[in-house]
């Protein structure tokens, strides 16, 4: 087994398992960017999976095998959106404690997604799903020599529809008026406020949007990998996706490095039975590295994170 | 302080309430009796003598998670690891409490102290990572949490069994359990985990209530600056939280291996143990009794919640909807603060 063969098994399978992370991650830095903390993007997740795969159940004989996929990812987006304002009004309007209505969100996502489908199919978990996402070639760009068939050829088109709302969330961050007015209210709502920026409308923005993009990731993830909807679905991937956040100082291109680095890490434990030198490692070390890493990496050479200033604090106009 | 305390009280009361209600409203939307569900829920719950112990018995690894949580909360840590430090913990009471053969005055506190050690361990780690490099305690415990239910999977499979799924049983002098408990309530896994985790409350409420380093770690919890000002060690203070925190947790963990279970297996996922225990602590407002009073109204919810597909055919996953629901009117009691100080000035 070349070199190039070991890549082009770990390399896919890192980006398969990084897309979920990477666009509830973005999520994460929308939200704490404008100041609002979000633990709850596990239920956001939760949440987006649950829709995904009950629509794409539901709908699949309307809009067909090849469209369903889609439409059930954006109408989990939807929903998670909505369900994101929840956590909008416990913790901008009614100013509750943030860390708890986000932990509220978590509970209760899995909360009505279990309930329902105990309800509405009469067990524990949902059917698998008959019009997942499949594997593909991307047209054109699969082509290019070495990096075509590392990158473009077996891959999931989600996977590079989450690298690119990457670029775009970084893009509205930094260049964009609107941007800056998010970033703005996250580190001095009062400054923000004097010059005309309406701090909890920006806000509301903000976690409305992480509750689509949590959505998103949660149905990706429920349609790429897991295929149904259960309690265990979604066990963590919210968490290390804010892990990865954080990893990425807050930052939507250090989320994607970080969200990538946490899917490398994972796809060295799942294909490491067919690489020679991998193969002889016992399995735990492989299973704890991403986890390990990430402590090691934080304790050691990224340094000192710094979260936006007035993250986690209410605005309450006036005060000081 | 005293009215603080009173309105905090009467705040977790009304979102319990309000709570209960909202999930009496959703099985009425969903097409069933809620006099029914909440019954067959109390019935689940205390109908008889083993109901009322499998529901203490659930009620008791709530309490010590609780208290990890809270301890840490206090301290203005918020440990989210609580999960991976009982699974140390619960890995290392069943190793005390099977390679070691010795009188049960010895061996069982023996393996509780054990548990407690490797939790506070595990907790150590995020707290020396803050305090020094100035890691957030957030992420190394979601990390840390994945890594002990690997190393613990590993450790079971390859230390403790020759590659099986399950450790042999602890021995009986490192029990937990008794006879006349089980007899009591007709068989049910109840121990005595219940009177450990009761006294674990005292002690948390000494500690930080009755004692200097107490008074240091609420202060730190406050204002970590002006505690640095008034000469307070902080770094020390966040590591001593964090350790404390995992020892509870570490506790928390024994219950389980020492009482419930009396063994451990290769687990698929996580207890979730340690994040119940953020919900408890959170009711509880961070303290003691308050904890003990929200860990046994979710457990109890938890528990009577098995009886009610039996008996009512609701799901049982409406508990977890009702527990949400309290926690978020919990979190907004901004709103119910602002009805009550309404009521009370037209009272007056």
């Amino acid at each position: 087994m070349g070199f190039f063969d070991i890549l082009q098994s770990i390399i896919p399978a890192a980006i398969f398992f990084a897309a979920p992370l990477i666009f509830t991650a973005l999520g994460g830095v929308l939200s704490e960017r404008s100041g609002v903390i979000n633990i709850g993007l596990e239920g956001l997740m939760v949440m987006g999976a649950f829709v995904g795969v009950v629509f794409n159940l539901t709908f699949v004989d309307v809009f067909g095998p090849e469209l369903t996929p889609w439409v059930s990812i954006f109408v989990a987006a939807i929903v998670s959106a909505l369900f994101a304002t929840f956590h909008a009004v416990a913790s901008i309007t009614l100013r509750a404690d943030q860390v708890v209505s986000g932990v509220a969100i978590n509970f209760l996502a899995l909360g009505i997604g279990l309930f329902l489908v105990k309800q509405w199919y009469g067990k524990g978990q949902t059917d698998m799903v008959s019009a997942p996402f499949y594997r593909e070639s991307i047209w054109l760009l699969s082509d290019i020599p070495v990096i075509g068939p590392l990158l473009f050829s077996k891959t999931y088109w989600t996977s590079w529809l989450a690298v690119l709302a990457a670029v775009l969330v970084w893009y509205m961050l930094y260049k964009t008026p609107f941007g800056l007015r998010l970033r703005s209210v996250g580190e001095h709502p009062m400054a923000a406020d004097t010059n005309g920026i309406n701090v909890n409308k920006m806000r509301y923005i903000a976690v409305i949007m992480s509750g689509f993009l949590g959505g998103l990731g949660g149905a990706v993830f429920a349609l790429t990998i897991s295929l149904d909807f259960s309690h265990a679905t979604i066990s963590g991937q919210g968490f290390m996706a804010l892990a990865a956040m954080i990893f990425g100082k807050w930052h939507p291109m250090g989320a994607l490095g970080a969200a990538l680095f946490f899917g490398l890490a994972q796809s060295l434990s799942v294909v490491s039975g067919g690489i020679p030198l991998l193969k002889e490692i016992p399995q735990v070390y492989l299973l704890i590295a991403p986890y390990v890493l990430t402590i090691l990496a934080l304790a050691g050479f990224i340094g000192r994170a710094e979260s936006p200033k007035a993250l986690g604090k209410p605005y309450e106009k006036g005060s000081r | 302080m005293a009215n603080k305390k009173y309105s905090f009280v009467l705040v977790a009361l009304i979102s319990v309430l309000l709570g209960l209600l909202a999930g009496a409203i959703i099985m009425l939307v969903s097409g069933y009796n809620p006099i029914n569900g909440y019954a067959a829920l109390w019935e689940g719950a205390f109908g008889d003598l083993y109901f009322t112990g499998e529901t203490l018995r659930r009620i008791t690894p709530l309490i010590l998670a609780g208290l990890a949580v809270g301890f840490a909360f206090r301290t203005g840590l918020f440990n989210i690891g609580v999960e991976g430090q009982v699974i140390v913990g619960w890995l290392a009471a069943i190793w005390a409490g099977t390679a070691f053969e010795l009188p049960t005055l010895i061996h069982l506190p023996f393996a509780i102290l054990v548990a407690a050690l490797a939790g506070a361990f595990w907790g150590f780690i995020p707290g020396l990572l803050k305090a020094k490099l100035h890691v957030h305690e957030v992420i190394v415990t979601i990390m840390l949490n994945y890594t002990a239910l690997y190393i613990a999977n590993h450790v079971i499979r390859t230390l403790l069994t020759d590659g099986k799924d399950s450790t042999p049983y602890v021995a009986e002098s490192a029990s937990l359990r008794t006879e006349w408990l089980t007899n009591l309530t007709q068989f049910s896994s109840m121990h005595l985990g219940i009177i450990i985790a009761v006294f674990g409350a005292f002690v948390m409420w000494f500690l930080l209530e009755r004692t200097t380093q107490g008074y240091e770690l609420r202060s730190v919890g406050f204002n970590q600056h002006a505690s640095k000002y008034a000469g307070m060690k902080v770094d020390r203070k966040i590591i001593l939280s964090m350790v404390i925190s995992g020892a509870f947790a570490g506790v928390a963990g024994a219950m389980e291996g020492l009482g419930t279970f009396q063994h451990m297996y290769v687990m698929s996922g996580f207890t979730n143990i340690g994040f119940d225990g953020i919900a408890v602590a959170l009711l509880g407002g961070n303290a003691g009794l308050g904890i003990v009073f929200a860990a046994g109204l979710f457990g109890t919810l938890k528990a009577g919640a098995l009886n009610m597909p039996l008996e009512a055919g609701v799901p049982s996953e409406l508990v977890d909807i009702v527990i949400a629901l309290i926690i978020f009117f919990v979190a907004g009691s901004y709103m119910i603060r602002w009805i009550l100080s309404r009521f009370q000035k037209e009272g007056k």
